[in-house]
């Protein structure tokens, strides 16, 4: 497939169709096709076992698939060992050399490339300079914390000028707030370099914040292809819904085209292609539930409710406070045992003086309701 | 979506698979498996093969394949043909197991012609009824049949060779000779005996060392690894000199004698004192502080917690303590044969067959015999090593011990008694080695240093082991970490790697007689290209990194799994080939362990004698076989003097090697300080 971007036609720069890959009888990866552009930042995303470092691996040569094609540049590079590649990567467990100073270890593709010594030692003060630690080459890794090591082994796998970087849990090993300064970072090297980045982690928050485009995974299958906004809004399976972000799920029945059942309630959701009456799981985001109080000032809120049919009566179970929000949990009559969580603003609270046992009706807005086949 | 996936399988996958392309990286790697691969089969699996087949190899003469005319005195034949067989049968000349033979057997004809004279005018004519009849006349060998027709003093010097075939008749003999099946009964017996005491003792030994605040713990656990730097008959030499005939102690001994079960099992306990205690010891220092402080917080007793946390923790030592002491004991050549008398064990079984008959089929038998004990124990210590690692990956607290007067006090005299022991056994070698003329003339002198006036090879032999040492301990190393590097690091060549691994733990399971005798089998065959390196020094150093090979090659690997399996991604991505990384990565980051496999193997070709006693000629004696040649032509004090210059050796390269470790590590292994 090619797309458009503004007249010019943009080939693929990696393509990859239909890949399997069985280890003995079990399949890691079932008829995974994708393609990624060149300069993209693409994540892998999925639970352990789904599947992402299995496709890295293929795609890197160092474990091949079992059937299927990977193009990189417009070559089938589907055989090719290695060292025949055009990659740089970046391991959890950096996968420094121990023995080789800062400089040597940044310089080890360099050596033989025939490159003139003072060029790589040029080379490697740019590479230091470049992930922000222009003193530390004469240094072993084992002197250097783990995130300056990670900026390092960056460092290293981008020394040759790759064209493709690919990244293997790289944050997975550092600390919370390390992680969160080197994400920017990555994303702002890989901008300024340019290199078509492919990114695996378990970790949904460094995929939303990093990618520019999202391949969720799961049981060996490729669940959802889009930009971190279309993944977390708009999840094509309930998988995803659930993988990403927090959301409610209610065993529901269908309606017609555009209507679910809760109990007895009938509410208007997104347009589904359930036969009315098929059993489903009704899903909605808690901070896309919006409250209403019930008694204060209820003209006020009355003219506020945007549609008077998709509301609850609700009473608050209990509340935890999370910061920067509060997670209220809903239960009602009409829901039966099912309950909601919802995320309501320290402002939305103050004003409208909920607290545990408060009654108030809530809204669930038609769009973002979404109706799912029941996971069996 | 998922769940119409999850019901796809392996038939579901389209398309061909995908056949890597091989790189320039992948042929070197798999051209160094090959070869490891080769020397592993040529120095190890074809030659037990070659022995293998050697004990169910059996020779008989078949008589009906020979037939015979005899002429009248005028040297005219009547036609009248005479079958060897019919003969034997009126005549009854050779019973069953005269007909029975080695591979050298030869029949004479001449007694199946009772009235046979030499110097009768009688012509005589034989023939072969098969193809595969052969007979010698002379020397000359004749096959076929066709009729040669000979005068009677040609004919007297006709004799008939066996016809091979296949079958378990060599261990129907075995077992119905009581002396060699004694010997299994006695081999487990003393090898039982000394596991049991061995274990205890250095169970005793690695507890003081480990969970006591006694003083000097660094000179005990030097002494106790002496005996490591020496051959296993030495102790024998001692005890012959402290309880023997004219022995010091000999009033010690009750009216006992040395020489037997009871001088085999204080020689055995000497000799495997150092492997025990070294696993042991490491099985205490990995247990876990805390259960000791769970124990004290329930006011458990110590004798209780001795029992409910200590043994439990050291349970997978002990028992592998036990088997590897078992085995070495039940493989053992070397100090049954010095101090062993009429007590017959396995592995002299062996070499009596062997060198004193030269039965070499009943030779090949016993090792049969001898491999089923000591692959069995092999089997187990693998078992029980595996759940050894488990235990010491998981995250322990490691146990400090606190100081106790009475405790301390009681483990520095125990260890005291043992080093007395040890560095007793020694220091009467050394003594005996200086004394002119033990018991009449005490004075010191050299002259049992003058090796070249005795048998057994003289200085030669002993500039020959060291230089026999040297190249083990260089090939060997060599070899071993390669071989190591290439199972643990590569990938694909599936089957290739796991045959690799199962060569490598198997010479473990191979008693070194076995071993040796195999050799003989297969080098010695003038069929065998490699023929040419029999009676060399090539088939000593060959054969002794065989010999040593798994221990050295799971220290290589142990040291190799430390490392990042992603090193090898990453240079692959960084496109250089795997030989760089293997020499500026692999070897600087795993010099400690290489340097360990090097005087492991050099200590150890120094004082080996079970392998090579079989393969040594004139030219390439050894030390440690002087010693043993010299003990048993009775210079008995030069054998002790040769002996110690094996532990003098064995100490000095110890120490060069800790000079070296150290000066190494500290050039390259600075990165390892942070």
């Amino acid at each position: 497939m090619e797309i458009l971007w503004g007249n010019t036609v943009v080939n693929p720069f990696l393509k990859i169709d239909n890949l399997w890959k069985a280890f003995g009888n079990f399949l890691a990866l079932k008829e995974i096709s994708l393609e990624i552009y060149e300069g993209e930042f693409v994540c892998f995303l999925g639970p352990s076992g789904c599947g992402k470092t299995t496709l890295l691996r293929a795609i890197a040569g160092l474990d091949l698939q079992t059937s299927g094609s990977v193009e990189q540049a417009g070559t089938d590079i589907s055989n090719l060992p290695p060292a025949e590649r055009d990659f740089g990567i970046v391991f959890q467990s950096y996968a420094l050399f121990p023995n080789l100073s800062i400089e040597k270890n940044i310089a080890y593709g360099l050596e033989n490339s025939g490159m003139a010594k003072p060029a790589i030692k040029a080379r490697v003060a740019e590479l230091l300079e470049l992930v922000g630690l222009p003193d530390q080459g004469r240094k072993f890794p084992a002197q250097l914390s783990g995130g300056q090591q990670q900026r390092i082994a960056l460092a290293r796998a981008i020394a040759m000028e790759p064209g493709l970087l690919l990244l293997d849990e790289p944050l997975s090993a550092l600390d919370a707030k390390v992680r969160v300064h080197l994400r920017h970072e990555i994303k702002e090297l890989q901008r300024k370099l340019g290199v078509t980045t492919v990114m695996v982690t378990h970790d949904q928050e460094e995929g939303l914040s990093m990618a520019d485009r999202i391949v969720v995974m799961n049981h060996g299958v490729i669940e959802q292809v889009g930009t971190p906004t279309e993944i977390y809004r708009d999840p094509k399976t309930l998988f995803v819904a659930d993988f990403i972000g927090e959301m409610n799920q209610i065993e529901g029945v269908a309606g017609s085209s555009s209507f679910a059942k809760i109990g007895d309630i009938k509410l208007s959701c997104q347009p589904h292609e359930f036969a009315a009456g098929e059993n489903v799981t009704v899903t909605i985001r808690p901070e896309d539930i919006i409250p209403h109080g019930v008694g204060v000032r209820s003209s006020d809120a009355k003219s506020t409710i945007a549609e008077p049919d998709n509301t609850l009566d609700m009473k608050i179970a209990s509340m935890e406070f999370l910061g920067s929000f509060w997670r209220a949990e809903l239960s009602g009559e009409k829901l039966g045992a099912a309950h909601l969580n919802a995320n309501f603003s320290i402002n939305a609270m103050r004003r409208m003086e909920l607290e545990v046992g408060r009654e108030l009706k809530v809204e669930l807005p038609s769009s973002r309701l979404k109706a799912f086949a029941r996971a069996s | 979506m998922s769940t119409q996936a999850d019901a796809l399988t392996i038939d579901d996958i389209p398309g061909a698979r995908i056949k890597p392309k091989l790189g320039r990286d992948d042929w070197l790697m798999r051209g160094f498996i090959a070869m490891i691969a080769i020397y592993l089969v040529v120095a190890l699996a074809l030659p037990l093969y070659a022995m293998l087949s050697k004990a169910f190899s059996t020779y008989s003469y078949d008589l009906t394949q020979f037939e015979f005319q005899v002429s009248d005195d005028q040297g005219v034949f009547d036609g009248k043909i005479l079958s060897a067989k019919a003969l034997n049968d009126a005549l009854k000349i050779y019973s069953e197991s005269d007909l029975s033979a080695g591979s050298g057997g030869r029949l004479a004809v001449t007694k199946l012609f009772p009235k046979f004279s030499f110097r009768s005018p009688k012509l005589y004519r034989v023939r072969g009824t098969s193809d595969k009849a052969v007979y010698l006349i002379g020397s000359e060998r004749h096959s076929g049949r066709e009729w040669v027709e000979l005068d009677s003093n040609k004919f007297r010097r006709v004799v008939l060779r066996p016809v091979p075939s296949t079958g378990l008749s060599n261990f129907s003999t075995y077992f119905s000779t009581p002396a060699l099946v004694n010997s299994i009964k006695n081999s487990l017996l003393i090898s039982a005996i000394s596991t049991i005491i061995t274990v205890t003792l250095a169970f005793a030994f690695a507890y003081s060392l480990n969970r006591s605040c006694m003083r000097f713990k660094g000179m005990f656990r030097l002494i106790a690894m002496a005996p490591i730097l020496v051959p296993s008959l030495l102790p024998g030499i001692a005890l012959v000199y402290l309880f023997g005939n004219q022995g010091m102690l000999k009033s010690f001994m009750l009216g006992e004698s040395i020489y037997g079960p009871i001088g085999i099992v204080i020689g055995s306990v000497f000799f495997t004192f150092p492997h025990a205690m070294l696993i042991i010891s490491t099985a205490l220092a990995i247990s876990d502080a805390r259960l000791y402080e769970a124990a004290v917080s329930l006011r458990a007793s110590s004798w209780k917690t001795f029992w409910t946390v200590t043994i439990p923790g050291a349970r997978y030592g002990l028992i592998s303590a036990a088997f590897v002491v078992f085995n070495l004991v039940i493989t053992d050549f070397g100090l049954p044969k010095v101090i062993g008398g009429q007590f017959n064990m396995l592995a002299v079984d062996i070499y009596k067959q062997v060198i004193g008959q030269q039965n070499f089929e009943m030779g090949a038998v016993v090792s049969v015999v001898l491999l089923v004990p000591a692959m069995f124990a092999f089997g187990i210590d693998r078992v029980v090593q595996r759940k050894q690692v488990a235990l010491l990956t998981s995250r322990s607290v490691v146990y400090q011990p606190t100081p106790n007067g009475r405790f301390d006090r009681l483990s520095f005299a125990y260890c005291t008694l043992v080093a007395i022991f040890i560095v007793g056994i020694l220091g009467v070698c050394q003594y005996a080695a200086l004394v002119k003329f033990w018991p009449y003339d005490l004075s010191l002198s050299l002259k049992n240093y003058a090796f070249d006036l005795m048998d057994g090879g003289g200085w030669d032999a002993y500039r020959n082991s060291i230089k026999m040492a040297g190249l083990v301990a260089f090939f060997g190393t060599v070899v071993v970490f390669v071989g190591a590097y290439m199972v643990e690091k590569t990938q694909g060549f599936k089957y290739g790697r796991s045959l690799f691994q199962f060569l490598a733990m198997l010479p473990m399971a191979i008693p070194g007689m076995v071993l040796g005798l195999a050799y003989i089998f297969f080098f010695n065959n003038p069929d065998n290209p490699l023929n040419f390196i029999y009676g060399t020094m090539a088939i000593l150093v060959l054969c002794t990194v065989t010999h040593f090979y798994t221990v050295s090659h799971l220290t290589a690997v142990t040291a190799l799994k430390q490392m990042d399996n992603e090193f090898e991604s990453v240079n692959s991505s960084l496109k250089q080939p795997f030989y760089k990384l293997f020499m500026r990565v692999s070897v600087p980051v795993s010099l400690p362990a290489i340097l360990d496999i090097s005087i492991y193997l050099f200590v150890n070709a120094m004082t080996t004698v079970s392998a090579v006693v079989f393969l040594y000629s004139s030219g390439t004696a050894l030390a440690a076989i002087a010693v043993l040649n010299m003990d048993d032509a009775g210079d008995v004090a030069p054998a002790a003097a040769m002996g110690m210059m094996i532990f003098y050796t064995n100490a000095g390269a110890r120490i060069v090697h800790l000079v070296i470790s150290k000066f190494v590590l500290k050039r390259t292994q600075g990165w390892r300080a942070r």
